[in-house]
């Protein structure tokens, strides 16, 4: 299941979890001891995290490793920078507006 | 312009200083005719059907493509604190102002400052229930043609 990565952000423990291996990828046992919840409540966190495909698995020897996929991060901030533009347009206009009342 | 997310709060925060006094500013935000001018990003135009600019009271307006396409919304007016703040719920709708349920709504708070030298700073605050809202808010935008803000920026970028 593919889902969209705003729901990767939604959930305070899943930006816990983006915070954490942020920093450096992480097996799902360090992860889990990170938080008071069950284990099994954040593997069910790390799944949609995965199928938000902002985290991703990568395995070393026997070992899985959490880490971050940055380009995804950036998608999110792609998003907000539309937003910024549509402000600064919009404020642009006010000014020629507010010009006008001037003179 | 200042321009911020706040992703735990899902609430983005707009700051701009414009060079007018604080009661033009004022009527630019709250009064339709004035609003109509700037509210929309070319080539789209604001057109206000109706405006009651008092706690309680709502403005339904349009935005209106070049093809002549209208997207509907409305504005309900929960508190106004005359050249220092006012407080608005905002909604897509019909051209009637029946409020569509499928999209989210989300919670304005403007506030204007006046500084030296007759300049007035506007704080925009836009709260939503959850930031995924904010996507959706940005993609009805694409809608009405908010894409041009784009391109504008290839231009410059090409250039």
């Amino acid at each position: 299941m593919k889902r969209d990565v705003f729901q990767a952000i939604a959930d305070p423990t899943r930006r816990a979890i983006l915070t954490l291996i942020a920093v450096q990828a992480m097996t799902p046992n360090a992860l889990a001891e990170k938080f008071d919840s069950t284990r099994q409540a954040v593997s069910k966190h790390i799944k949609i995290l995965c199928e938000c495909e902002i985290v991703k698995q990568e395995k070393v020897g026997r070992q899985i490793y959490y880490q971050l996929e940055i380009d995804k991060m950036k998608e999110i901030d792609k998003w907000l920078e539309q937003f910024k533009q549509l402000w600064e347009n919009r404020f642009d206009q006010l000014d020629q507006v507010l010009n006008n009342l001037n003179s | 312009m200042d321009f911020t997310v706040d992703k735990e709060n899902s609430t983005v925060r707009v700051k701009r200083e414009f060079s007018a006094s604080i009661s033009k500013v004022w009527s630019a935000w709250t009064e339709s005719k004035i609003l109509d001018q700037w509210w929309a990003p070319k080539p789209w135009k604001s057109r206000t059907k109706t405006m009651n600019f008092t706690e309680g009271g709502f403005r339904l307006y349009a935005m209106v493509g070049p093809e002549g396409e209208e997207h509907w919304a409305r504005a309900d007016y929960k508190s106004i604190t005359p050249k220092t703040n006012f407080k608005f719920l905002d909604a897509f709708c019909d051209d009637k102002g029946n409020v569509n349920n499928d999209f989210p709504r989300s919670d304005w708070s403007v506030d204007f400052i006046e500084s030296a030298d007759s300049t007035t700073i506007v704080h925009v605050t836009i709260k939503h229930k959850k930031l995924s809202d904010l996507e959706k808010i940005i993609e009805m935008g694409f809608k009405e043609g908010f894409t041009m803000a784009l391109e504008n920026l290839d231009e410059i970028l090409e250039a």
